[in-house]
């Protein structure tokens, strides 16, 4: 794994305590770009965040931009989002296995 | 009677005649004061709901309610995208006589979707890894074609004249190697339909492959999709004007301007209503905006957080299996970044030392 790019990297221009910063995620797209904004933004600490757009096509990466109140640390913000996002990946698949459990839907046979 | 339900802008989208208004949500800290929408899990939990609908041998319809359109959109992409399947990524060409191009007779088998766990095989991490019995399955297609010796003499039929003259995809025949006799003995990898029609042969043309499948993700090659598609829709609203009914002698009009079923008529009164369990068959082609004698008698809308998925399967998956496969990828998307950002906190004391791109 060494020789691939980080993961994550942050621009040059970041505030010294993080309040503001810009992160490259790489191999990564709106997918999940998308997702981790709205979780960011549910924060009532984050004066801002966004996506923006992707700066190329041709460069597989996002740039996700958050800026904080009261000088708390946005990678904070990040960390806490991400697991946030997690939570509402298993709420959501446990309702659906409780939902697939039930039987209560119809059922058809469809032809190839 | 279920109260009324009346268009609230701050969880339908407007449906107007010529646009869209109020797309996007507004919950966030801060945007309306004394509400707080910071982000609680047992409030989301409580306001969530999936429901399965309908669900066949190919496809499922399920109800997501509560979350946001992100969230939603993430599992489209990632079912269209990056849930990996198993498909012949590379064709050895020994023999190729039929009409059909090698290249565009490979395009066609990589096509082809077959029936193996992809949990049970290891991505290769890239083009030129050494193929080894846990990444690489061999296929091989053998058909020659013949003149059929007693043929009747005047039919033009080619089942009746000629041996193998379609090669269809039941004879791709795996061929096991290494380990994979064992490990994949309960299901041997087959594709799932074998009655495709990869080319038309005539006597004396013959096709000797080996072909080595692979497993991928949608975003690399479409044939990797487990999909047929995966899509969403928002719930329809049709919401009737409760200060302007509908006139009575224009109440059959009324009917046919939804899709068949949305409006009910009562057979004495004349009075109109709305049925809402047949409500999500509506297909807003907003006929009823045309019509000025209707106009202000109802508002068309859709719920904002409430997404009706359709998922057709194709390939391995059973389609009730596809929602949760998408849920672990984007979960292990989700720890992936975590790791990251991880170690960015932890080295994050130097930063200029770590991790800073150029601008």
């Amino acid at each position: 794994m060494a020789e691939t790019s980080p993961k994550i990297k942050i621009m040059a221009g970041a505030a010294p305590d993080l309040s503001a910063a810009t992160f490259q995620i790489f191999d990564e797209s709106h997918t999940i770009g998308n997702a981790l904004r709205w979780m960011i933004m549910k924060n009532p600490k984050v004066e801002f965040a966004d996506i923006g757009y992707v700066p190329h096509p041709s460069e597989n990466l996002i740039q996700l931009r958050i800026q904080m109140y009261d000088g708390l640390s946005s990678l904070n913000a990040l960390l806490e989002a991400l697991t946030n996002l997690d939570a509402v990946c298993e709420a959501v698949e446990n309702k659906y296995h409780a939902s697939l459990a039930t039987n209560d839907y119809e059922r058809w046979e469809e032809r190839s | 009677m279920p109260p009324a339900i009346t268009y609230d802008p701050r969880k339908h989208v407007g449906v107007h005649p010529e646009r869209v208004s109020h797309v996007s949500s507004t919950n966030f800290p801060g945007h309306h004061p004394d509400e707080d929408h910071s982000w609680d899990l047992e409030r989301f939990k409580k306001g969530l709901t999936v429901k399965i609908e309908r669900l066949s041998n190919r496809s499922i319809e399920f109800d997501l309610v509560g979350v946001d359109a992100s969230i939603a959109n993430a599992y489209r992409r990632i079912l269209i995208a990056e849930v990996p399947t198993i498909c012949v990524e590379r064709v050895y060409v020994w023999d190729n006589t039929s009409v059909v191009v090698d290249e565009v007779f490979a395009q066609r088998i990589g096509l082809v979707p077959l029936n193996v766990d992809p949990a049970l095989m290891d991505m290769k991490q890239s083009q030129n890894d050494q193929a080894t019995d846990r990444n690489t399955l061999v296929f091989r297609l053998q058909v020659s074609c013949e003149r059929r010796k007693n043929a009747p003499k005047d039919t033009t039929d080619p089942n009746k004249l000629y041996i193998n003259h379609e090669v269809l995809s039941s004879h791709l025949k795996w061929v096991p190697q290494g380990e994979q006799e064992i490990v994949l003995a309960d299901n041997p990898p087959a594709p799932t339909n074998l009655n495709i029609v990869l080319t038309k042969l005539r006597p004396g043309q013959e096709v000797d492959m080996e072909l080595h499948a692979v497993k991928g993700v949608g975003k690399d090659h479409a044939k990797f999709c487990p999909v047929a598609t995966a899509s969403y829709r928002l719930l329809p609203l049709v919401i009737l004007n409760p200060e302007k009914p509908v006139p009575r002698e224009l109440a059959e009009k009324f009917q046919k301007c939804f899709s068949s079923g949305v409006i009910r008529v009562d057979p004495r009164t004349k009075a109109v209503s709305v049925d809402s369990k047949k409500m999500r068959n509506e297909t807003m082609s907003r006929e009823v905006y045309r019509h000025p004698e209707f106009e202000g008698c109802v508002q068309l809308a859709r719920v904002r957080d409430h997404f009706l998925f359709n998922i057709e399967s194709e390939g391995f998956y059973p389609p009730q299996r596809l929602l949760p496969e998408a849920i672990a990828v984007m979960r292990a998307k989700i720890a992936t970044v975590k790791r990251a950002a991880e170690m960015l906190l932890n080295n994050g004391d130097d930063l200029g030392d770590v991790a800073m791109a150029n601008a």
